[in-house]
């Protein structure tokens, strides 16, 4: 049928595929019942519709954004690092550890200053991050295993260990629990525009994070020597580029964002450990890279638009009563869709 | 512990295992004929959903596993159209695949959460079921766990014993020297990661409709992700994997039986099957291994190292280029 039809352009087939994947959303909507016009209504007024709201979206896309900008390091050396997850949540418990050591329990105050301690905790959170990023490397690089299994293994191996240390050694006083540990003293809380959730220093960390990602990427020879890697393993390797210390700089990189994402979650949001201190952000990193195919240009548009759907679809099970998970369908659908326009242009598609 | 309590434990095991052996040689399936379906976390987590609404909406539970089956090979076709056809990568689609499945079955199943159903009756094999020790072990249970040994027989005979094995497990190893001796390699990998998917489908509807009997939120989770890891600890080979499969659910009823005794919660023996995966790739990619298998004789060296490797199938998730 389609070598009679006349060839379309490629274009053509993205945005056909784009337009399918809003159908598909539509439908999934009724399916269930409810209107798309209420759903969109309410996913907005519940993104933006008061001050809290709209902190809670910048408290969403800070760690996202700044997985999304290690993702880009480890994608381009074609490598999919699904170990992003167990990265956050290592330097999540890196952190809990150094602001415990600041604040013993008992104490009445900090050892150290608050501010150096938030410090130290971020320092520590990158570190622990790098750390668990490397050991998925040691175990792809050099024990030959696949990044992406190494990567889940280490994820389930953290979130392992943070659930043995809440009901373990960093228990509640009196009852463990799954609500995590006791909360840090306000005193460590990292500060937040206003009483709403997000907090400056993420935010600035995280935008930082992006713009240096763009900038090694576009403009520096690691980046380009990143690429190549990605591009063809072997035949880099045979031109000289040390390709094993890149793929290793990758893990390391895209640990070291994800372990500082993790802290921020710990010393600016929930302020103590939970078990799923990561809230699911690096898979959801993982699918904005994927969208925007690798370029961290659009990262930040992407990742606003994601954050504000997970933070939107909130507003559902109070209004409608549907579940929250519309925004992880609204998000896969697409990414899965931009993935088959992007196979249909490329197999269909008239050459320019 | 008695013999009893043993038994008990072992009897538990084979039942918590028996979705994940479903799920883990549907996988192995697929893998073998060289596509990897990444997407098993959200197609259990789904067809356990779709299991219980179809079971629910009929009141019987056979309607129920079909239409598991049938949307875990629906999910499973668009790992093939999205990979063998517009060969895209099989990472990508069967991580996206994952993540949206699960929050599907998240969003539409939210008004059967919970809702009792119908459950897969009881059915103790006669004769068979008074047999000391294998007896309470094996033929003590229901339809679904009989259908998982089959499964598994079926399955090796299949793969070592039959044309179609061969033809299976020639796409996965050597596509382009299949295809020149006149396999359709794409169909191949169409059919298997169908078949796969279908499994993985019944898998979800065997969590639902049997051991978990009901269904709610997140209710799986891990699951999926555990079948992919035991696919590689077994070493893609059906007998393994439903063994590795099986170990999981020694350590799960050894977990649950001794809760109140250790203040662990079971939570953290979801990590084993990980890391035993890890170690095992770890111990038999290394060199070492090889130099001191090189100390045995010829003979007894290659059934060691059919024993002990994982070997991955050579074209696993590669796409097939046909020209």
């Amino acid at each position: 049928m389609r070598t009679t039809s006349p060839p379309q352009t490629p274009n053509f087939y993205r945005v056909g595929a784009f337009v399918i994947s809003l159908g598909l959303i539509v439908l999934v909507i009724v399916l269930a019942g409810a209107s798309p016009v209420t759903v969109i209504g309410s996913m907005i007024g519940g993104a933006f519709g008061n001050p809290d709201q709209i902190g809670r979206v910048f408290a969403t896309l800070s760690p996202l954004l700044l997985c999304a900008a290690g993702l880009v390091f480890t994608f381009n050396a074609g490598l999919y690092n699904l170990g992003v997850e167990g990265q956050i949540t290592i330097g999540a418990i890196a952190a809990t550890f150094v602001l415990r050591l600041a604040f013993p329990e008992g104490a009445t105050a900090s050892i150290v200053p608050p501010p150096i301690a938030i410090g130290l905790a971020i320092l520590a959170g990158g570190i622990g991050g790098v750390l668990w990023g490397l050991l998925a490397g040691v175990l792809h690089v050099y024990g030959r295993i696949s990044e992406i299994f190494a990567g889940l293994g280490l994820n389930f191996a953290a979130t392992g260990l943070a659930i043995y240390l809440i009901f373990g050694p960093w228990k509640r006083p009196g009852v463990a629990s799954l609500s995590g540990t006791q909360p840090f003293d306000e005193s460590l809380w990292l500060g937040t525009f206003g009483n709403t959730e997000a907090t400056p220093v993420a935010l600035i960390l995280a935008l930082v994070a992006l713009a240096l990602t763009i900038i090694v990427m576009r403009r520096t020879y690691f980046g380009l020597r990143l690429r190549a890697v990605g591009k063809n393993l072997r035949a880099s390797y045979v031109l000289g580029i040390p390709a094993r210390r890149q793929l290793m700089s990758a893990f390391a990189i895209c640990g070291l964002l994800a372990g500082v994402a993790g802290a921020l979650q710990v010393a600016g949001l929930f302020h103590r450990l939970i078990p799923n201190i990561s809230s699911n952000l690096g898979f959801l990193a993982l699918l904005v890279v994927m969208l925007v195919n690798f370029d961290p240009v659009w990262i930040l548009p992407v990742a606003f638009f994601f954050s504000a759907l997970n933070v939107g679809s909130l507003q559902l099970p109070l209004s409608l009563n549907l579940e929250s998970s519309l925004a992880g369908v609204i998000q896969g659908v697409l990414v899965l869709f931009a993935l088959l326009g992007r196979g249909l242009a490329q197999k269909y598609g008239k050459r320019a | 512990m008695d013999l009893n309590q043993l038994l008990i434990i072992l009897a538990t095991a084979i039942a918590t295992a028996t979705p994940l052996v479903f799920a883990a040689v549907g996988e192995t399936i697929n893998e073998r004929a060289g596509v990897i379906n990444l997407s098993a976390e959200g197609t259990v987590m789904l067809c356990a959903m779709v299991g219980m609404a179809a079971a629910l909406a009929t009141g019987s539970v056979i309607p129920g596993f079909i239409a598991a089956a049938v949307v875990g090979a629906l999910v499973a076709s668009v790992v093939a159209y999205g990979t063998i056809t517009l060969k895209q990568s099989q990472i990508a689609i069967g991580f996206v695949l994952a993540l949206l499945c699960s929050d599907l079955s998240a969003f539409l199943g939210n008004p059967i959460v919970r809702v009792p159903g119908p459950t897969v009756p009881s059915f103790q094999v006669p004769i068979l079921k008074d047999i000391p020790v294998i007896g309470p072990l094996f033929f003590q249970s229901d339809l679904l766990v009989y259908c998982s040994y089959a499964l598994i027989l079926v399955t090796w005979v299949v793969f070592y014993r039959t044309r179609w094995g061969l033809t299976l497990r020639s796409v996965g190893e050597q596509p382009a020297a299949a295809f020149a001796r006149g396999t359709n390699v794409v169909r191949n990998r169409y059919l298997y990661t169908l078949i796969g998917g279908a499994l993985m489908g019944i898998a979800g509807a065997a969590f639902s409709l049997d051991f978990k009997a009901g269904w709610s939120y997140r209710h799986t989770a891990g699951y999926g992700w555990i079948a992919l890891a035991i696919v590689i600890f077994g070493g893609w080979n059906p007998l393994r994997v439903a063994l590795g499969a099986y170990l999981f659910g020694v350590l799960q009823s050894l977990a649950s039986f001794a809760q109140d005794k250790v203040a662990v919660p079971t939570q953290v023996l979801t990590v084993a099957p990980f890391v035993l995966m890890i170690l095992v790739l770890v111990l038999t990619s290394a060199s070492w291994l090889d130099r001191l298998l090189a100390f045995l004789p010829a003979e007894t060296r290659r059934t060691v190292l059919r024993g002990i490797r994982a070997r991955p199938p050579a074209a696993l998730g590669k796409a097939f280029e046909q020209d």
